[in-house]
C-alpha cells in the first residue's frame, strides 16, 4: 500500500513536472529574520506573477557565510543560479571573471532595454566594472544617514548638526546637558571611513579607488580621517561621543533605549526603527561633514548586497533568472522592498512611484537614503574595489577599536591599517595572476 | 599461552578497509589538500593561483597581529585548562565526601556537560550583556566597570570564565570516577599514617589520581585550542575587531570570512604541527613517568 502511494505520487509528480515544464532557479540570500520574510514575499510574488518559472530562495547565513557557500559550491559545480553578495566581498566576486555572467549582458541577451541610468546616481556604479558596465543588480541597497531623537533635540535646543563643526560647538555640549550621549554609530569601516571619503570627496585608494587595476593602495592614512578620529577620542573623553564595540546592534541599543540622542546607521534601519515603540519621536538626516574638509558635500555610496548571476547555466535557467531581475528592478517591486525593508529604491521610476503614492509625506526620514545617494558626485564617489577587502574591514575595526579604548595613537592606528592593507591588496592581486 | 590471530592477511586489512578509508577521506585527503594550497595563493573561485613557496608562513610569522593572537592562545589555554582542572579537582573531591543526596549534587555539577559550545557562548552573552547583563552588574558593584566586546581584558576575561564553566563537568566527572576507583584499603591505612586531611591529599590521593590528571590535562589543551571556538565566536558575534581571539578562530575569520585560502592553509598546517607535537609530547615524553596502575 505505501509503495503504491509512493509510487503514485512519483508518479504524478513527474506528471506535474512534464506538464508544466518550468523553469526552476535557486536564490541564496544572507537576509535573515523579517529581511527574510521580505525576500520570500518578493519570490513569492515572483512565482504568482508568471507561469513558466520558479524560483526557490535558501538563507545561507551572514553575508560571508554566503559568499563563502556560493565559491564552495561554484567550485563544486552546485552553484545556485542568482547568488547574493555584499559591498566588501564585490572584488571578490567581480574578480573572478567567468564565474558570474554581468547583468547587463544577462539582461541584453534576453531581450531587455537595458540603461544604467534608469538606476539612481549612487547606485549605478557600485557593482559596475571600470567600464562602467553593470556586473551585479543593486538588491539591498542602503546607505548610512544620520537618525536623531526629536525629543531630545528639542529639549537641549537645538537642530540636527550639519557639519561636524556644529556637532562639536553646538550640538553636543547642548545634549550632553540635557543629559544626553549626544552620538553613537554603529559601523566604523562603513560609515566614518568608505562613506567619510565619498561625502568628501576624498580618493580612498589608488586606480580611481581600485576599479581601474589589482595593483591598487590604499589611501586610508591622510589628515581629514585622522582628524576625525581625533575628534573623536575628544568627544569621547567629553562624553560627547560613546563606542559600545564593534557589533551593530550593541550600539544601536542605547540610541532605542533613548540614552543617545544621534544615531548613524543604516537608511536600511529605517523599517526596523518605525516598527518598534521607541517611546520618542525620531527622524533622520544626512551624514554631517567638515567644513575645514571640504565646503561641498557629496553623495555617500551604497553598502548592502547585489545578485550576481552565477555562470555555467543553462539558457532556459538563465531567461529565467533575467525574468526574476527585471521583476526585482520593476517599481511597483521595488517600492514594496522599499517599504517593507527601509532599502532604499534602486531605480529613478521606483523613487518617483513611492513619492507619487505619498510615502514621504507619511514617513520624510524614509527618502534621506536616497536624496543622500542623489546629491552631487565626485570623482570618487562612486565606491571601492578593494580585493580581501573583508579582512581589511576587520585589521580597521580592530586598530579603531584599540583607538578608542586607548591602546594605540591614531597615529600609529592609521599607519598599521595602510600597511597591512597594502599587504592584503598585494597578496590578492597574485591570487588573480 | 595460544596466540590468537586471523589465518590469512588479507581478511584483517579488510576489515580495517572502512575505517582506513574513512580517515583517507576526512583527514589524509583534506590535510594533503590544505598543505598543497598553504603554498599557493589562490582566487577563491578556483580561477588564479600563484606559486609562493614558503610566503604564507613567512608572512604568518612577520606578522604582529599574528604573533599577539598566538600569544593571546597561550595565555588563554593555560588559563583555561589550570582553572578548569583545579575548579573540577576541588568539586570532586568535595563531592566524594558527601553522603547525603550525593547523587543529586553530581548531577547538579555534571549538566553543564550537556550545554554545546555556541549555547556556553550564548549564556555569557547574555550574561555579560553590557547593559542588563547579572555578570556585568555584579563586576560593577565591585567597581570593575565591565564591557563585553569594547575592552580587549574585559572580552578576554569572559571568553575564559565563559570556556572554563563548561569544562569544569567533563573534568569533574573523570576525577570523581578517579577518586572512586582509589581502593578504600588504600585511603583507610593513609588515614591511620597521616591526620592531616590536605598531607593525605598531597601524598596518597593525588599521586593514584596523576594517571586521571595527565589524561585530562592533554584533553584540556585540545580542547582550550580548539573546542573553545563556539564561545569565541559566539562572545565576539562573528566581529572580532579589536577582541582577542584564538588561532583556530583566526584560521576561520581569514578562511571562511576573508578567502584567503592560501594563508588560512597556512595557519591550519601550523596548527597541525603543534597537536602532532602535542600528540608526541604525551606518548613519549609522559607516558613514561606516569604509572596506570
Amino acid at each position: 500500500m505505501t509503495r503504491l502511494t509512493i509510487a503514485s505520487v512519483a508518479a504524478a509528480s513527474l506528471f506535474a513536472g512534464g506538464a508544466y515544464a518550468q523553469t526552476e532557479i535557486t536564490f541564496w540570500h544572507a537576509m535573515g529574520g523579517a529581511l527574510g520574510e521580505s525576500v520570500n514575499a518578493v519570490a513569492t510574488q515572483f512565482n504568482e506573477s508568471q507561469d513558466d518559472y520558479v524560483l526557490t530562495p535558501v538563507f545561507k547565513g551572514t553575508y560571508e557565510e554566503a559568499l563563502t557557500a556560493g565559491i564552495a559550491a561554484f567550485r563544486a559545480g552546485e552553484q545556485p543560479n542568482i547568488l547574493q553578495v555584499f559591498d566588501a566581498g564585490a572584488a571578490t566576486v567581480i574578480g573572478a571573471q567567468g564565474a558570474t555572467i554581468p547583468v547587463q549582458d544577462l539582461l541584453e541577451a534576453n531581450g531587455t532595454d537595458f540603461d544604467i541610468e534608469d538606476y539612481i546616481s549612487g547606485v549605478r556604479y557600485f557593482y559596475a566594472d571600470s567600464d562602467g558596465k553593470m556586473i551585479g543588480m543593486p538588491f539591498n541597497s542602503s546607505s548610512p544617514i544620520m537618525y536623531y531623537n526629536v525629543d531630545a533635540l528639542e529639549a537641549a535646543g537645538v537642530e540636527p548638526p550639519k557639519t561636524w563643526e556644529e556637532f562639536a560647538s553646538v550640538t553636543a555640549p547642548a545634549l550632553k546637558e540635557a543629559g544626553y550621549t549626544a552620538l553613537a554609530q554603529s559601523h566604523l569601516p562603513w560609515i566614518f571611513t568608505e562613506n567619510f571619503h565619498s561625502r568628501h570627496n576624498l580618493p580612498f585608494a589608488t586606480n580611481d579607488n581600485g576599479y581601474d587595476g589589482n595593483d591598487t593602495q590604499i589611501l586610508v592614512n591622510n589628515d581629514a580621517i585622522k582628524a576625525h578620529f581625533t575628534a573623536l577620542t575628544e568627544w569621547q573623553d567629553a562624553g560627547y561621543f560613546e563606542w559600545f564595540g564593534t557589533g551593530w546592534g550593541d550600539n544601536q541599543t542605547p540610541f532605542e533605549n533613548g540614552e543617545v540622542a544621534i544615531w548613524l546607521g543604516s537608511s536600511g534601519s529605517f523599517g526596523g526603527l518605525a516598527k518598534k515603540d521607541l517611546g520618542f519621536e525620531f527622524s533622520a538626516t544626512y551624514l554631517p561633514y567638515w567644513e575645514a574638509v571640504t565646503t561641498e558635500p557629496k553623495q555617500t555610496f551604497i553598502g548592502g548586497a547585489a545578485l550576481f548571476a552565477m555562470a555555467g547555466k543553462s539558457d532556459e535557467e538563465n531567461a529565467a533568472t533575467a525574468a526574476f531581475f527585471n521583476f526585482l528592478a520593476s517599481p511597483e517591486t521595488q517600492v514594496f522592498w522599499h517599504k517593507d525593508t527601509g532599502y532604499v529604491p534602486i531605480t529613478e521610476a521606483a523613487y518617483e512611484l513611492a513619492a507619487e503614492q505619498g510615502y514621504y509625506e507619511e514617513a520624510p526620514a524614509a527618502e534621506i537614503g536616497i536624496q543622500q545617494l542623489s546629491l552631487p558626485a565626485g570623482d570618487n564617489t562612486r565606491g571601492y574595489r578593494m580585493g580581501f577587502y573583508v579582512q581589511i574591514r576587520d585589521v580597521m575595526n580592530r586598530e579603531y577599536g584599540r583607538i578608542l579604548t586607548g591602546e594605540t595613537s591614531v597615529e600609529d592606528a592609521f599607519a598599521t591599517i595602510e600597511e597591512e592593507a597594502n599587504a592584503l591588496l598585494s597578496r590578492f592581486a597574485r591570487t588573480q595572476g | 599461552m595460544k596466540r590468537a590471530g586471523f589465518t590469512t592477511a588479507w581478511l584483517p586489512i579488510l576489515l580495517l578497509v572502512p575505517q582506513l578509508i574513512i580517515i583517507a577521506v576526512f583527514f589524509y585527503w583534506p590535510a594533503a589538500h590544505a598543505i598543497q594550497s598553504s603554498f599557493y595563493l589562490q582566487d577563491p573561485f578556483g580561477f588564479g593561483s600563484t606559486f609562493v613557496g614558503w610566503e604564507n608562513y613567512t608572512h604568518l610569522f612577520s606578522n604582529s597581529e599574528y604573533l599577539r593572537i598566538a600569544g593571546f592562545t597561550v595565555i588563554f589555554t593555560i588559563l583555561v585548562t589550570f582553572l578548569s582542572l583545579g575548579l573540577a579537582l576541588l568539586l570532586a573531591v568535595k563531592a566524594d565526601k558527601v553522603i547525603r543526596g550525593a547523587h543529586s549534587y553530581r548531577t547538579l555539577l555534571m549538566w553543564v556537560y550537556a550545554v554545546a559550545p555556541p549555547v556556553a557562548g550564548f549564556i555569557g552573552l547574555i550574561m555579560f550583556d553590557q547593559s542588563w547583563g547579572p555578570l556585568t552588574e555584579f563586576a560593577q558593584m565591585l567597581g570593575w566597570d565591565f564591557t563585553l566586546g569594547v575592552t580587549y581584558f574585559d572580552t578576554a576575561t569572559a571568553m575564559v570564565v565563559v570556556s572554563v564553566w563548561k569544562q569544569v563537568p567533563v573534568n569533574f566527572i573523570f576525577f570523581l570516577s578517579g577518586l572512586q576507583s582509589i581502593p578504600k584499603s588504600v585511603r583507610e591505612a593513609a588515614l591511620i599514617d597521616n591526620r592531616s586531611a590536605s598531607g593525605r591529599f598531597w601524598d596518597v590521593t593525588f599521586p593514584l589520581l596523576a594517571p586521571t590528571a595527565f589524561f585530562l590535562l592533554i584533553i584540556n589543551i585540545t580542547y582550550s585550542l580548539f573546542d573553545t571556538f563556539g564561545v569565541v565566536d559566539t562572545l565576539v558575534k562573528g566581529e572580532p575587531g579589536n577582541n582577542p581571539m584564538t588561532l583556530v578562530y583566526k584560521v576561520y575569520v581569514d578562511g571562511f570570512r576573508g578567502n584567503d585560502l592560501g594563508g588560512s592553509s597556512a595557519q591550519s598546517v601550523i596548527l597541525m604541527v603543534l597537536v602532532l607535537a602535542l600528540t608526541v609530547f604525551q606518548f613519549r615524553m609522559v607516558e613514561r613517568r606516569i604509572h596506570y596502575t
